[in-house]
């Protein structure tokens, strides 16, 4: 119940709010962790199977998350709807540059996934059901994180 | 929840229930506080944290920018962790015919879990091909991620549904990396 309309009221909500939303975050975040895993999303061997077009389940959950993001996009455009702490919602841009980051840097990526079978996301999810060498690649995907920024200014953008 | 519910829920889920919501985060975290859903941002918000080292990539507000991402990582951990515990997550995964056959032509046999328990163990870092695959593997995600400026989140979902150019460009070279990957270096990783 928000009934109350002083000044401390007011003063602790804007307190509240911050948490209560990173409360949303949480939960979508364990929403996504358990859809990734019981997807297989994860798997080692599914990534295997995409990359050598032996079944559609990957490409179908792609496709159809790209689908009904989509949708979710043209719903907030049209009907102008703001964030719950009342904002316009706003999707930058990526500047394409020359392109070269996107195409060399995804295909640097691409590489990666294929050896260890997960992207960042599943990473994640590998070493919460249970693979726990995984938090040495998690270390390593930092580590290259890390000398990307390093190394930033001196590679093609 | 039902013991029927809990029993239909551990059974592995089909793409068309997967896909549509992993794709309602996007809306779903637009929503909720402007935030565009990614996850490979949570490497630079860790290194901007831990070591910035007055690298320019490195310095910015990580808790202003970052924590959302932070959050929202932490809860993929729990619920791959809820997932595993409770509705049967480590579950053998049902490959085509076709893909067995090509894994076991790799070499891989042991088909069970989520990975190929010969090369993604503990014992497994110390051989060169568990370093390549494990170590190797990770680090190309970092740097690639870092490089291109997103994910298959964050450019292949949230890039590709608002339709950016960049984005689809940074897919194409996903697939490309992922197809040198898999139909080269792992035959040459791997012997066979």
């Amino acid at each position: 119940m928000r009934t109350a309309t002083s000044p401390s009221a007011s003063a602790a909500d804007s307190v509240v709010q911050p948490v209560r939303t990173l409360l949303i975050y949480l939960v979508l975040g364990v929403l996504f962790g358990i859809v990734l895993t019981k997807s297989q999303v994860i798997s080692w061997f599914r990534v295997q199977e995409m990359f050598r077009f032996q079944a559609f389940h990957m490409y179908g959950i792609l496709g159809s998350a790209v689908i009904t993001a989509a949708a979710g996009l043209q719903i907030i455009r049209r009907r102008e709807l703001r964030s719950l702490d009342g904002q316009a919602i706003v999707i930058p841009p990526k500047d394409m540059g020359r392109g070269t980051r996107y195409w060399l840097g995804g295909t640097i990526f691409g590489l990666g996934w294929a050896l260890v079978g997960a992207c960042p996301g599943p990473l994640l999810a590998l070493l919460g059901s249970g693979v726990g060498v995984m938090a040495v690649a998690l270390m390593s995907a930092i580590a290259g994180t890390w000398v990307y920024g390093a190394l930033r200014s001196r590679l093609p953008h | 929840m039902t013991s029927a519910m809990i029993r239909s829920l551990s059974e592995p889920w089909p793409w068309y229930v997967a896909g549509p919501l992993i794709g309602l985060l996007v809306p779903a975290l637009l929503v909720a506080g402007n935030r565009m859903f990614g996850v490979s941002s949570n490497f630079r918000h860790l290194c901007a944290a831990v070591l910035p080292a007055r690298l320019e990539f490195f310095n910015y507000d990580w808790r202003q920018k970052g924590i959302w991402n932070l959050v929202f990582a932490l809860g993929i951990l729990v619920g791959a962790t809820v997932a595993g515990l409770y509705l049967d997550g480590n579950a053998d995964v049902p490959l085509s015919a076709a893909a067995r056959d090509s894994l076991s032509a790799l070499g891989i046999h042991d088909l069970g879990g989520l990975v190929p328990a010969e090369y993604f163990s503990w014992s497994a870092l110390m051989t060169g091909r568990g370093i390549v695959m494990i170590v190797g593997g990770g680090f190309l995600v970092g740097f690639g991620t870092g490089y291109a400026g997103g994910c298959t989140s964050g450019h292949g979902i949230s890039g590709l549904a608002d339709m950016q150019l960049p984005s689809l460009v940074a897919v194409a070279g996903f697939f490309a990396g992922g197809l040198i990957g898999t139909w080269l270096v792992l035959p040459l990783l791997l012997g066979a």
